[in-house]
């Protein structure tokens, strides 16, 4: 996964004058060599992350590409990934826009309660996924008190992932509006360019990598979500089972060869994901910045 | 950087990285400390989730105040069937397994961590026995009495997916043994278990999200085990259950893992003595031994068969559940493209 995609630093920074003073890099940690942070990291990253990739991913291949292929390729297994990665999608456009705004208005606007308001924002985070799908089901479900009743269709599917991956663009996009020298939109305006002009030449490029890196992580986590599903989802085969439920069936079958490769599938559509936005990130420090 | 320093960072370096490897190698093996089979006097427990309140509140108190029982103490670990049963082929520590069904302790079989002759006793390994009921809403409104109703009623109903639960595989069995115990052909008796899975508007992934799900408001009737039914009404929900006259007799099969400690065999044994059978049946469960079975709390239906009957778990596992080419995922399969 590159460096950049997953970067929050503000594109200013970056941008910074290259090569001059003795501290372009940033200072070093304190007491330990960076021989020593390098190896740390690396053996850490291995056990957490790497290990068990790829192990997922030798797994998947065990019975060589023919196996491989017959388990992702099954009308059960290529219905409920479509079902996950399009509902991912749609719940990360949605992220976007409504995360961006709501960040905007707990940085920008002022109103009572709006401490209590933006520590809720983090607070799908700490509910355990299983009591967020009873909820929802309580809430969007044949007794909603709002007499929304969408539980067991695909439109249960986006509410929960909604759910679940609300704080990854507020938390990525609210720290850079907070940094945001308010001195630029200022000369903007007294040049004479609107709002909405300011918005999209200044702002948005400068929030930009807090949005990408907040539908990254929002879409990654939607591709695997599970608990918040199981129960509003529906799980039908072909019409609300999603890929991790599928996967599931496997794991319950004995298929571990079958479960991994599913897997693998999605760890691929989510690393795609990352390159598009790390490519639409180059071209926009290129082209708008 | 000095030379001198580089000199030190690389001699530590190694140095940390072993620090690092040591923590984490001591980390595993401190969790996997508990893989030994225990010592005597000491049961691991590992079992399937509905019958935990049996176990924790009536079945190991009353065990602890037998003779043999008096020095035990348990560990237990419940969860979903297939679950337990693969932690405990990965290694989780066990003397004593209860499971929903039988391919759960087969596979501890081919593991080597059961013996092959586990159902060489009075009850075949069998320590409880439960129907495939239908849980309904209080007062059945809509009049469900059999399988057959769900197919003719206007009815909408919840039962978990049986590919992600093992234990719902028993569901399945049911409305196609009674099918075929009508006098209907494989092919029909298959038609049927369709015609009812087509009427599902959620598969849940376990028993106990399917019981939450109805309970929620989901569907009409239910598929769940008389013991979950009976569970539910003791837990104060608010639903009635119905033993249809033609279903399928649930065994739930309990073993001693390989190298157990006494205490394990000791625990099996009161589970089947006459006190341990009379606990299980107040929990909602049919005792194995029908002598104590009290037939005004579990009606016997006029047609009750076993899975036996209907060619044995290996097979049946094999013919139906398999994932690509059994009859569910076929059934599943055309039931995706006619809703396209």
């Amino acid at each position: 996964m590159g460096a950049d995609a997953t970067t929050t630093a503000p594109a200013g920074q970056r941008r910074g004058p290259a090569g001059e003073g003795p501290l372009r890099a940033g200072i070093r940690l304190p007491g330990a060599g960076a021989a020593l942070n390098k190896g740390l990291v690396l053996t850490y990253l291995s056990l957490i992350v790497l290990l068990p990739l790829a192990a997922i991913t030798a797994k998947a291949f065990e019975g060589g590409l023919d196996g491989f292929w017959r388990a992702v390729s099954s009308p059960q297994a290529v219905a409920a990934l479509e079902l996950t990665v399009v509902a991912s999608l749609i719940v990360v456009a949605i992220n976007a826009v409504m995360g961006t705004l709501i960040a905007w208005v707990l940085v920008r606007d002022d109103f009572p309660g709006k401490g209590v308001v933006n520590s809720f924002i983090a607070l799908p985070f700490a509910l355990p996924t299983i009591v967020a799908s009873l909820t929802l089901l309580t809430v969007y479900g044949k007794d909603s008190p709002l007499g929304i009743n969408v539980a067991f269709t695909r439109a249960a599917v986006v509410i929960a992932l909604l759910f679940v991956t609300l704080p990854f663009v507020v938390r990525a996009v609210q720290p850079l509006l907070l940094s945001l020298d308010r001195d630029m939109e200022s000369a903007a305006e007294s040049l004479g360019a609107g709002r909405w002009r300011i918005f999209r030449r200044i702002v948005l490029p400068n929030l930009a990598p807090g949005i990408f890196t907040g539908i990254a992580l929002a879409f990654a986590r939607a591709l695997g979500e599970f608990g918040s599903l199981v129960l509003v989802s529906g799980n039908v085969p072909f019409k609300t089972e999603v890929a991790s439920v599928f996967i599931r069936g496997q794991i319950e079958s004995d298929n571990l060869v079958g479960a991994s490769a599913v897997s693998v599938v999605l760890l691929a559509v989510s690393l795609a994901l990352l390159a598009v936005v790390t490519l639409i990130q180059r071209w926009g420090v290129r082209h708008v910045g | 950087m000095s030379p001198s320093i580089t000199r030190k960072i690389r001699r530590g370096l190694p140095a940390a990285l072993l620090a690092v490897l040591l923590a984490v190698g001591a980390a595993a093996a401190g969790c996997g400390g508990s893989s030994e089979g225990g010592q005597s006097g000491k049961v691991q427990l590992v079992a399937y989730s509905t019958p935990q309140q049996a176990y924790e509140q009536h079945l190991e108190p009353a065990f602890e105040n037998t003779e043999a029982g008096g020095d035990v103490s348990f560990t237990n670990s419940f969860g979903a069937s297939g679950d337990q049963s693969r932690a405990v082929e990965a290694g989780q520590g066990a003397g004593y397994v209860n499971f929903a069904l039988e391919t759960d302790v087969t596979r501890l079989v081919d593991a080597g961590k059961v013996s092959p002759e586990w159902r060489d006793n009075k009850y075949k390994g069998i320590v409880t026995n439960s129907v495939v009921s239908l849980v309904v809403r209080p007062g059945n409104p809509e009049g469900v009495k059999n399988f057959q109703d769900l197919i003719d009623k206007d009815v909408e109903v919840v039962t978990p997916n049986p590919f992600t639960s093992g234990g719902a595989r028993w569901n399945i069995m049911a409305i196609y043994g009674a099918a075929i115990e009508a006098g209907k052909s494989p092919q029909q008796a298959l038609a049927d278990v369709k015609a009812v899975l087509k009427k599902t508007p959620a598969q849940p992934e376990s028993a106990r999200v399917a019981l939450q799900a109805f309970v929620g408001g989901a569907g009409d009737v239910l598929l769940s085990y008389e013991n979950e039914a009976i569970a539910a009404q003791l837990a104060g929900e608010d639903v009635d259950y119905v033993v249809p006259d033609s279903t399928i007799l649930i065994e739930q099969p309990a073993a001693v893992t390989e190298g157990a400690p006494q205490a394990a065999t000791d625990f099996l044994d009161f589970l089947w003595s006459d006190e341990g059978q009379r606990i299980w049946s107040e929990q909602g469960y049919r005792p194995v031994n029908q002598a104590l079975l009290d037939t005004d709390k579990y009606p016997v239906p006029d047609k009750l068969f076993t899975i036996e009957d209907l060619g044995g778990w290996d097979k049946v596992a094999t013919d139906f559940f398999d994932e690509e080419n059994g009859s569910i995922a076929k059934i599943n399969e055309e039931l995706g493209v006619e809703s396209e």
